[in-house]
């Protein structure tokens, strides 16, 4: 209802200055966390070994356990009454807010381990300074995503080392995924224009300090790994925050969503 | 558990005075830990059990994993996942326990891609609507159950052990899948014909998870003396019969066997045998999935190759960059 009370008094995301900002920017989180759990859940049974299959699961479990605490603050941010489940099963891509990287297909586990790398890197330190931020709401999440996703980088750092430095064909496969990836890995650092507001307002981190680390983690890991950093833009592919998406996404959600389009309304 | 027809090994000839005291520590309840004397029969059944095992949670990784995509909730799709991902850890368990009778991980893998060894016929079937997943839990993993808890028991340590953990989440498996059989029974009319079907579909491959009948069972007598296997096969079906036939009642599902009666008598229900031919040619490799079974199997270990030999060849490269610095700083 306009015009209502603030209905979390003192916590300044539900400002309704802010709403609709707040409300986009909490969806690129949720999105990000969802699709690329998803991709993950994808591997379930198919890793290359056992270890792979229990670690693939268990980081896609954390990233949906936190796309679940995401989106439900979306909803409830926008004040509609709309579910996490209601905002994961019922928007379409033209609404969906994640950054590309996360809904390219799997293919290999070159490809696969190169973007939880490229992901997690971003993830930490942004998930980080969110934990500073003027919502409490916005950095008690954070604060608890941040211990997972911790063991998220250290996981995927480690492999692209060891696969970089592996065999030669673990490198070039390693090499070859990052050449593939480049292009849409600076969207994850990239603000979209109703971001600023937030930002001032001290509510989510300002993405130049973000992307500063996570360039950082980026230069070191590589040449621990003893590959090459691209030499073109990271940032050509991108468009996840106005839901401009690449054709894989639909096919997603067209799997994701089946049931709920399927059978409106039922329970599960 | 999920293991059929298992070969057994039996001692040839007159008992040797090892062979007796171990039997007789057997006998005593003693646990066979693994670097104790043992019967090579002894070992060689255990290997093909637990082995035939672990496949099972590997390859019954697949038929739950072809759903944890089209999951309907957020909640639902992490409980799917982290349910299949308890059973890559089962796997994992079992891998090592047959580790300690001396044969390596990949050597059963290999055996399991060659045809070699087998995994439960039930995972040779598809799983068609959500509502197999419920299904699953509650028939699969609760035949499961009446297999595995009597093995807490087994004689051999670290099956003994790995039984116990296994059984502890195997229960919670089986209870979550009833949770979803009670949500579409209790569902639209699409829903509750979705939990019909999958309880029409699933009820007679559950049945037969625990092997031939024991008039056909030629393996039983020397894995039930070694306490490799705690009961007859037509004994534990019966028990799984007599708990989900009121199960299957509560949730207003109706059990797919005209014959099914509860024989006052007896104190059980009496029920179909269920389609042995069937049975043989799901072993043989005729069921619905076999094929896409161990070619998802094939796949995942083909594929995987490079990964698993860059890892090794780094951990390789760094022991002995280890070494050089070990003697450079000598």
């Amino acid at each position: 209802m306009a015009g209502a009370a603030d209905p979390r008094p003192g916590d300044p995301l539900f400002a309704p200055e802010h709403r609709d900002a707040a409300f986009d920017w909490l969806c690129g989180l949720g999105d990000g966390a969802l699709i690329l759990g998803h991709r993950l859940s994808e591997w379930c049974g198919k890793a290359p070994a056992l270890e792979e299959d229990i670690a693939l699961a268990n980081v896609a479990l954390d990233l949906i356990g936190h796309a679940e605490m995401w989106l439900a603050l979306a909803g409830e941010v926008e004040g509609q009454g709309r579910s996490a489940d209601d905002l994961a099963y019922l928007r379409d891509a033209l609404r969906f807010r994640n950054p590309l990287l996360v809904e390219l297909p799997n293919r290999d586990m070159a490809v696969t381990t190169m973007r939880q790398f490229l992901f997690d890197a971003w993830h930490l330190p942004m998930l980080h300074a969110l934990s500073e931020s003027a919502s409490p709401r916005l950095a008690e999440i954070a604060a608890k995503a941040r211990k997972e996703v911790a063991y998220h980088l250290e996981r995927s750092q480690d492999l692209v080392i060891r696969l970089g430095d592996g065999t030669e064909e673990s490198h070039a496969r390693m090499q070859t995924a990052l050449e593939r990836l480049w292009p849409y890995a600076g969207e994850l650092c990239q603000p979209a224009p109703g971001d600023a507001a937030l930002v001032e307002a001290g509510l989510v981190p300002d993405m130049a300090a973000v992307s500063a680390t996570w360039q950082e983690i980026l230069d070191e890991t590589l040449r621990e790994a003893t590959l090459e950093r691209p030499e073109g833009r990271a940032d050509v592919q991108n468009g996840g925050r106005k839901g401009r998406h690449s054709e894989h996404l639909g096919f997603l959600l067209a799997e994701m969503q089946f049931l709920q389009r399927a059978y409106p309304g039922a329970e599960w | 558990m999920y293991a059929q027809m298992v070969k057994s090994d039996p001692t040839e000839g007159e008992p040797t005075p090892e062979e007796q005291a171990f039997q007789a520590r057997i006998d005593a309840g003693e646990k066979i830990e693994p670097k104790e004397w043992m019967p090579e029969g002894y070992r060689k059944t255990l290997i093909r059990q637990i082995g035939q095992h672990a496949h099972s949670e590997i390859v019954g990784q697949l038929p739950e994993g072809n759903w944890i995509t089209r999951a309907p909730t957020l909640e639902r799709k992490q409980i799917l996942l982290a349910k299949v991902q308890d059973e890559a850890g089962h796997g994992l368990y079992l891998y090592s326990a047959a580790e300690t009778l001396g044969v390596s991980r990949d050597e059963l893998t290999e055996k399991l891609l060659s045809g070699a060894m087998k995994y439960s016929s039930i995972f040779n079937y598809p799983t068609l609507t959500w509502a197999d997943m419920g299904a699953v839990g509650w028939l699969v993993d609760g035949a499961a159950i009446m297999n595995q808890v009597p093995l807490q028991r087994t004689s051999y340590g670290p099956y003994s052990r790995a039984m116990i953990r296994i059984c502890k989440e195997e229960s919670f498996h089986q209870r979550q899948g009833f949770a979803i059989m009670m949500k579409m029974a209790q569902g639209t009319p699409e829903q509750k014909e979705m939990a019909q079907d999958a309880l029409d579909r699933f009820w007679g491959p559950a049945l037969m998870m625990f092997g031939p009948s024991d008039k056909d069972s030629v393996h039983s007598a020397q894995s039930m003396r070694w306490k490799i296997k705690m009961n007859t096969n037509d004994e534990l079906r019966q028990k799984f019969v007599d708990e989900t036939v009121p199960q299957a009642e509560f949730l207003g599902l109706t059990v797919p066997d005209a014959n099914l009666a509860w024989n006052e008598a007896r104190g059980h229900y009496d029920f179909s045998e269920p389609d042995w031919e069937e049975f043989f040619e799901v072993l043989k490799g005729n069921g619905p999935c076999n094929q896409e079974r161990l070619e998802a199997r094939q796949t995942a270990w083909d594929e995987g190759a490079w990964f698993r030999d860059g890892l090794s060849a780094y951990a390789e490269k760094r022991a002995a960059r280890r070494a050089g610095q070990a003697t450079a700083a000598e």
